[in-house]
C-alpha cells in the first residue's frame, strides 16, 4: 500500500466513524483519539475497519501506532 | 403516544408501519415516533389487528394520545376502546414521574398508574429468541454481524450446533462495506448489493448506505411540510434536547436527595485478562475495558437489588430484571442512555456486542421505544475523555446512578510495598429516601470484588 492509498484508507474510515470530519483540518501528527472525541468504542470500530481494508492483523499492543494520521499511515505501509 | 422517558411530554409521529387490518405480534415495531431526544422505533404490546390509525404521520401529540386501535387476537375480538386520550388533565408543568408502561405503545390502553415497571412478560421480545443450537456467543455474534438468521441455517457441529464455519458458509459473499456502513444498511432496509460503493476499491461507506436509502425513499417525511427533518443536526433538535435534558436533571436536583460516594479500584488484573484474552480473538470480538466495568456494575445489584429499581409514590419499587442505562454521548451535542437489557446476564461478549449496537443505533438514531423506557439503573462512564471521577445526577425516577472514570497508572500500596497500577474511580450517586451510605457502599465494594476476578465476568 502506499502512503497516499493508506491516507485515503483511513480518513474512509473515520469518516464513517465521525462523519463531516473536514481532514484538511486535521493535524497529521494530532492524537486522534483526542481531536475527533473518538470513544473506546470508536477507536475498536476504526481498528476493525482498517484491519478489514489492509487485511493484515492489528494487535492490541499495536493501538499506539495507530495514534495520529502520520503514525497510521506509516503503520500500514510498513512491509510485514 | 408512549412515555419514552421521563422528560418526554409530546412526540411526533413520523411514520406509520403497519396499516389498518394487518396483524401484529407483541413486540413488532408498529411506527416510528420522533421525541425531544431522538427518533425511536415503537413497540406494540398487544398482538392482534390494526384497527385504526388515529394519528396522521407528522402529527405532534401529548404523550397518552391514543394513537391506533388494535383488536385483541383474543376468541372474541372486541375492539379496544379508542380514540380516548386518557391523559385526563392537561399537560401538567412536569412530566410523570414514572415512565408508565400502559402507555408505552400505541394503543388505547388506559395507563397503569401504580407499579411503575411491568415484568416483562414471555414474549416481551426483548430477550432474543434462545439460539439452542448454537453454544458459541462467538458464532451469535458473526451471526449477527453478517445478518444471518440462526433460525435458518443447518448445523454442522458435533451434535448439531452452529458453528462459525457454518455461518461463513451462509453469508459467503461479504459486500466490501465498513461495519458502520453494515450496521446502518441493516438499520436502513438497504440492501448492500445495490449500493455503489465509492470507498476505497469500491467499498460501501455509510454516506453511499444513506445516499441508498433516500433513493429508495423519497423523502415522505418532508412532504407533509414537517418542520423538523429527521435526520440532520438540525438546531432546533439540539435545542429541544438540551431542553429535555434540563427537565429531568432539575427534576432530579428538585427532588432526589442525592448522596455520593466513591472507590478507587484496582484493576491490574482485570486488565491483564483483558489483553491476554483479546490478544487471541479478531479485532472485533475484542472486548473493550468499558464492556468489563457495565457487566460488573450489573452483577454487582445482584447483590445489592436496593440500588436497582424506581422511586414511586413515596416508595422505593424493585426492578426484577437488571437493565443498564448506558450513557452515550451523541456527536453533535447531548445525551442519551438507552438500556442494555439484561446486562447481568449476559455473558461478557454478548454484553460487548449489544453494547456496540446500542451505540451505533444510539448515534443513527434508531433506539426502540423499550430501551428508553427499560433502564432500572444508569452508568455513565467519562474514561474516555480522561476524566478522573464523576458524581452523575439521577435520572428519575431511577434511585441510583454508577460512574466510571479514566483507568489510570496510579501508585499502589500492595503488601506494604509501593507499586503501579491501573485503578478506576468508581462512583456511586444514589438516592437517599432509598438507600443509605452503608447500602451504596456495599454495591462500591461488589463492584470491587467482582473487577478482581474478571475470569468469572466473562
Amino acid at each position: 500500500m502506499t502512503p497516499d492509498e493508506a491516507r485515503k484508507m483511513i480518513e474512509e474510515v473515520l469518516a464513517d466513524i465521525v462523519p463531516g470530519t473536514d481532514f484538511t483540518a486535521l493535524d497529521a501528527d494530532a492524537d486522534l483519539r483526542e481531536s475527533l472525541e473518538l470513544d473506546s468504542m470508536d477507536f475498536l470500530t476504526f481498528v476493525t475497519a482498517l484491519s478489514d481494508g489492509s487485511g493484515r492483523r492489528i494487535d492490541e499492543d499495536d493501538y499506539p501506532r495507530l495514534a495520529t494520521m502520520s503514525a497510521g499511515v506509516a503503520f500500514l505501509t510498513e512491509e510485514d | 403516544m408512549p412515555a419514552l422517558g421521563a422528560d418526554m411530554d409530546a412526540g411526533t409521529l413520523t411514520e406509520w408501519l403497519v396499516h389498518p387490518g394487518d396483524q401484529v405480534e407483541k413486540g413488532d415495531i408498529v411506527a416510528i415516533i420522533e421525541t425531544d431526544k431522538s427518533t425511536v422505533e415503537a413497540e406494540c404490546f398487544d398482538s392482534g389487528t390494526i384497527g385504526e390509525l388515529l394519528v396522521e404521520p407528522g402529527t405532534r401529540v401529548p404523550v397518552g394520545t391514543a394513537l391506533a386501535t388494535i383488536t385483541m387476537a383474543a376468541p372474541v375480538s372486541a375492539p379496544v376502546p379508542a380514540a380516548e386520550p386518557h391523559r385526563p388533565k392537561p399537560p401538567e408543568p412536569e412530566p410523570e414521574p414514572e415512565p408508565a408502561p400502559g402507555a408505552r405503545v400505541p394503543s388505547a390502553r388506559p395507563r397503569t398508574r401504580r407499579a411503575p415497571r411491568e415484568a416483562p412478560g414471555p414474549g416481551g421480545g426483548r430477550r432474543p429468541p434462545p439460539a439452542p443450537k448454537v453454544s458459541s456467543p462467538l458464532v451469535r455474534h458473526l451471526a449477527h454481524q453478517r445478518g444471518v438468521d440462526l433460525g435458518e441455517i443447518e448445523g454442522t457441529g458435533p451434535s448439531g450446533e452452529i458453528t462459525r464455519a457454518d455461518v461463513e458458509h451462509a453469508a459467503p459473499a461479504r459486500v466490501k462495506a465498513s461495519p458502520l456502513a453494515r450496521r446502518l444498511a441493516a438499520e436502513l432496509n438497504v440492501d448492500l448489493a445495490t449500493v455503489t460503493g465509492s470507498g476505497y476499491g469500491g467499498a460501501i461507506r455509510a454516506d453511499d448506505v444513506r445516499a441508498g436509502a433516500k433513493a429508495a425513499r423519497p423523502a415522505a417525511r418532508l412532504d407533509r411540510g414537517e418542520p423538523r427533518p429527521a435526520e440532520g443536526p438540525a438546531a432546533d433538535r439540539l435545542e429541544s434536547m438540551r431542553q429535555a435534558i434540563a427537565r429531568a436533571m432539575a427534576r432530579s436536583k428538585r427532588e432526589i436527595p442525592h448522596y455520593y460516594l466513591t472507590s478507587a479500584i484496582d484493576l491490574a488484573r482485570a486488565m491483564d485478562w483483558l489483553r491476554r484474552r483479546n490478544r487471541r480473538l479478531p479485532v472485533e470480538d475484542r472486548i473493550i475495558p468499558s464492556a468489563l466495568l457495565l457487566k460488573a456494575a450489573a452483577v454487582a445489584l445482584r447483590e445489592v437489588p436496593r440500588l436497582n429499581g424506581f422511586w414511586a409514590d413515596d416508595g422505593f419499587v424493585p426492578a426484577d430484571r437488571v437493565h443498564l442505562g448506558v450513557a452515550i454521548s451523541l456527536r453533535d451535542g447531548g445525551l442519551i442512555a438507552p438500556a442494555l437489557h439484561d446486562a447481568d446476564d449476559l455473558p461478557l461478549a454478548d454484553l460487548m456486542a449489544g453494547l456496540r449496537d446500542l451505540v451505533a443505533r444510539a448515534r443513527t438514531g434508531r433506539l426502540r421505544g423499550s430501551e428508553l423506557t427499560d433502564p432500572t439503573i444508569t452508568v455513565t462512564n467519562l474514561g474516555d475523555q480522561g476524566v478522573e471521577s464523576v458524581h452523575g445526577v439521577i435520572y428519575p425516577p431511577q434511585v441510583a446512578l454508577v460512574g466510571f472514570g479514566a483507568i489510570l497508572d496510579r501508585p499502589w500500596a500492595v503488601d506494604g510495598l509501593l507499586g503501579v497500577r491501573p485503578v478506576v474511580s468508581a462512583t456511586l450517586s444514589a438516592d437517599h429516601r432509598a438507600t443509605d451510605g452503608r447500602t451504596g457502599g456495599c454495591y462500591l465494594q461488589a463492584v470491587d470484588r467482582l473487577l478482581q476476578r474478571p475470569e468469572e465476568l466473562s
